[in-house]
């Protein structure tokens, strides 16, 4: 006898709609009702998507609780996002698990600056409209390498009272870093009352030093390595404030201003070899 | 028993014992007294019928015997493996005292092997009773108070975090001693008695348990003891040191010493440092010589008589060639300019008196310091209950280490809610955690029957 109201569903995960992005960030809608009636801003999914495959976590760029869907966007780093990208609309993924991760803290701050680098963008999206719906004024600053891998522009334009967009080589917006806008935000002397940086490391590190001289609150989200993304391993552990923290139960959000992003960088490099290997041998290098 | 040469074994992750054959089992089934007093069912935290079983296979009625444990046990494959009979069963065993105890864990696995292998029959289909129970976790004590639960007639729905089902028995114990084939066939077994299992479910995040209780008669937590305790020192974060649940479960459960035929990767380098000497520190130093480990240690703060882990582990670990670290307590890790581990800096240490626990006291000996190069740290010093189940059941009772308060059958103070296994206890044993579900199960439906609408 199968419950009626938790849906349980002995099935794999659906890609019920694919798009690309750029060469190589690709966007997927996958059915998991579960998962997209509990979802919220901030938090995060693990799936593996085959017998043989990893555990690896995605932020939540998306949730359409009707319909039972999530969206991912992911960037193609490693053996298991490569062979992710090449999967199609209509094949399935067989593991996807989540909400994980404790959902971004929205309240009606005052003024928001939002900003998000590369993929960081996508996990962004989410959490801009939700400080919208707050009441909050929101300023957003969206970076890039190149024009090619801004995403979701129109859409965050939509929900944004103010957008700026930067690339590291100037095809689109102003030459230069997320961090350059920021400053000259702060030297406008526009009263930020806490800002949201979600990107590579060292862009949420750059902007948090920055952040930390005008003593403007400023959150992050961790994307450390992860196993189980439920408390039991540790491999995601980072050093907030001193302590050791596991990404994946208290956060992946923190207080950027604590986190130590060079031990989290050095993390992140524990399996850049084997990653190598695997994308080689496997043939989606 | 016939076992695996150790010089071989430490190049494979096969089974380590043979286990026996026929005629050996029924020569050692001979070897039982078959005592009145039956000192060794009072051994068994489950009262298996040992001399019963054991009857059965000196008449070479070996399908038998397994009806008679499957009374008792629903994971006899695992608890014939991994059970320590030494300080159970075989402990009390009359001819201890005459030397060799009857090999009642041996028995009991070459039973359960052969109605695997054998296949084995269904009991008669229950009435369904039309009550629905979920059980949280399909850890031993999830699986057996499922099986058992679905035997009365109710139906069952097990949700479980991860993709696989055993919990500690597919991700914590190595295939060497426990072959995942062996939980995967019991798992069979539990689901062909009607038992579904939901995975990627982790309850208090993906579905609440407010949402499991208005859909459910009633429900039973066996989320076991999840959380790695750290050392807390200098340096722990640094890259190449792990907890054993990462480590162990990368290798078991996700297979990265198949890698790169399976995506999960695992790096050791050439000297490992295991800290803590239980059954999970022997486990962890064992896996690393299998995965090309040249020095493979074991660092613990007490002597060798204090050490936890089952007196068959110890010997299989020195005989694999582990190296021994006693009175040997870590300080602090230190890194290389990438920031990998490369040295553990530790002091000796010397027993003093007694404390809490009845053991002696470790204490630091001053000016011992020194240092061991290291490519790889293990921190196995202990796992405690895992706090998302706690955490989002309103009201639920738990005690100082965060485990979940029960009575002796199992109910918390939450009627309707059940816990038992590593998650009621702190982290204990395979047949331990089976004992308290089957104990709940009973509980259960006492509840249901009782709670008539
Ligand atoms: C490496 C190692 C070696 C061991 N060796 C031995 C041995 O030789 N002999 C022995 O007797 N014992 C041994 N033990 C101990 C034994 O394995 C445990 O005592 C036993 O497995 C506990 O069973 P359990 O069912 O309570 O929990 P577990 O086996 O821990 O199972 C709990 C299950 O619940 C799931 N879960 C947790 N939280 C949630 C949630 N919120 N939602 C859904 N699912 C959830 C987990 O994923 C897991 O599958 C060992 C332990 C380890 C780690
Ligand atoms: S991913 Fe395992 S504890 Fe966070």
């Amino acid at each position: 006898m199968v419950p009626q109201k938790i849906k349980v569903s002995f099935c794999m995960y659906e890609i019920l709609e694919k798009k690309v992005l750029s060469d190589a960030v690709k966007l997927m809608k996958i059915k998991a009702p579960l998962v997209a009636k509990k979802a919220q801003p901030g938090q995060f999914i693990i799936l593996r998507i085959d017998k043989k495959g990893e555990r690896i976590p995605l932020t939540i760029a998306d949730y359409d609780r009707k319909k039972g869907t999530i969206t991912i966007i992911f960037m193609e780093v490693g053996k298991t996002t490569k062979q992710l990208g090449l999967m199609k609309e209509g094949d399935k993924i067989l593991n996807f698990v989540g909400p994980l991760g404790i959902p971004s803290e929205i309240e009606n701050y005052g003024t928001v600056v939002c900003i998000g680098g590369g993929v960081g963008i996508a996990p962004l999206y989410p959490i801009i409209r939700a400080l919208k719906q707050a009441g909050n004024h929101v300023v957003t600053i969206l970076g890039a390498r190149n024009e090619e891998l801004l995403m979701l522009e129109k859409e965050i334009d939509e929900i944004s009272d103010e957008k700026h967009i930067c690339t590291d080589d100037g095809s689109k917006g102003t030459k230069g870093f997320v961090s350059d806008v920021l400053q000259k935000l702060i030297d406008d002397k526009i009263k930020i009352d806490i800002v949201w940086a979600i990107g590579p490391v060292i862009m949420m590190k750059v902007v948090a030093d920055l952040t930390r001289k005008y003593n403007i609150r400023t959150i992050v989200s961790l994307n450390p390595i992860m196993v189980d993304g439920t408390g039991m391993c540790g491999g995601c552990r980072v050093t907030v404030g001193g302590k050791t923290k596991f990404a994946c139960v208290d956060g992946p959000e923190f207080d950027g201003h604590q986190v130590d992003f060079e031990n989290l960088m050095l993390r992140n490099s524990r399996f850049v070899d084997e990653e190598k290997h695997s994308c080689k041998i496997s043939g989606v290098e | 028993m016939p076992e695996q040469d150790p010089k071989k074994r430490i190049n494979n992750f096969d089974e380590v014992p043979f286990g026996y054959d026929e005629q050996t089992a029924i020569a050692e089934a001979k070897r039982c007294l078959q005592c009145k007093n039956r000192p060794c069912v009072d051994g068994c935290p489950v009262g298996i019928d040992i001399p019963d079983f054991i009857k059965e296979i000196t008449e070479g009625d070996f399908e038998k015997a397994a009806v008679i444990l499957k009374n008792k046990t629903n994971l006899p494959a695992v608890c014939g493996r991994v059970c320590p009979y030494e300080e159970q069963c075989e402990g009390k065993c009359t001819l201890l005292k005459l030397g060799e105890p009857v090999g009642i864990g041996r028995l009991e696995r070459f039973v359960a092997d052969y109605i695997l292998r054998k296949g084995e029959k269904l009991p008669k289909k229950p009435v369904p009773t039309g009550k629905k129970i979920a059980v949280v976790g399909a850890g031993p004590a999830g699986l057996t108070c499922a099986g058992d639960l679905a035997k009365m007639g109710h139906s069952v729905v097990i949700f479980e975090a991860f993709h696989a089902p055993g919990g500690v028995l597919m991700y914590g114990i190595p295939e060497f001693r426990l072959p995942k084939e062996i939980v995967r066939k019991e798992v069979e077994y539990i689901e062909k008695l009607g038992v579904k299992i939901q995975y990627d479910v982790v309850v208090g995040k993906t579905i609440s348990v407010e949402e499991i209780l208005d859909e459910y008669d009633a429900v039973f937590f066996g989320t076991g003891a999840g959380l790695p305790s750290f050392l807390n020192i200098d340096g722990e974060n640094l890259a190449g040191i792990y907890s054993a649940n990462e480590f162990l479960t990368r290798v078991n459960m996700m297979k990265a010493y198949k890698f790169p035929e399976y995506d999960t990767p695992i790096k050791i380098g050439k000297k490992v440092a295991t800290f803590g000497a239980g059954n999970v520190a022997m486990d962890c130093a064992r896996t690393a010589l299998r995965l090309g480990a040249e020095k493979s240690y074991i660092i613990y703060r007490r002597s060798e008589k204090e050490m936890p882990a089952r007196n068959e582990e110890i010997e299989h670990a020195r005989e694999e060639g582990v190296i021994f670290k006693l009175l040997t307590n870590p300080i602090r890790f230190i890194g290389d300019e990438k920031g990998n581990v490369k040295q553990v800096g530790c002091i000796e240490m010397k027993l003093g008196g007694p404390d809490t626990s009845g053991r002696r006291r470790p204490i630091p000996v001053e000016g011992t310091e020194f240092k061991i190069d290291i490519d790889t740290a293990l921190i196995a010093i202990g796992q405690s209950p895992n706090p998302l189940i706690p955490q989002t059941t309103k009201g639920l009772e738990v005690e100082r280490w965060g485990n979940i308060k029960t009575d002796e059958q199992g109910r918390t103070n939450i009627p309707g809610i059940f816990a038992g296994g590593d998650i009621a206890t702190g982290a204990a044993t395979v047949i331990l955690a089976m004992g308290a579900g089957k104990r709940a199960a009973r509980s259960i439906d006492k509840y249901i029957k009782s709670n008539k609408q």
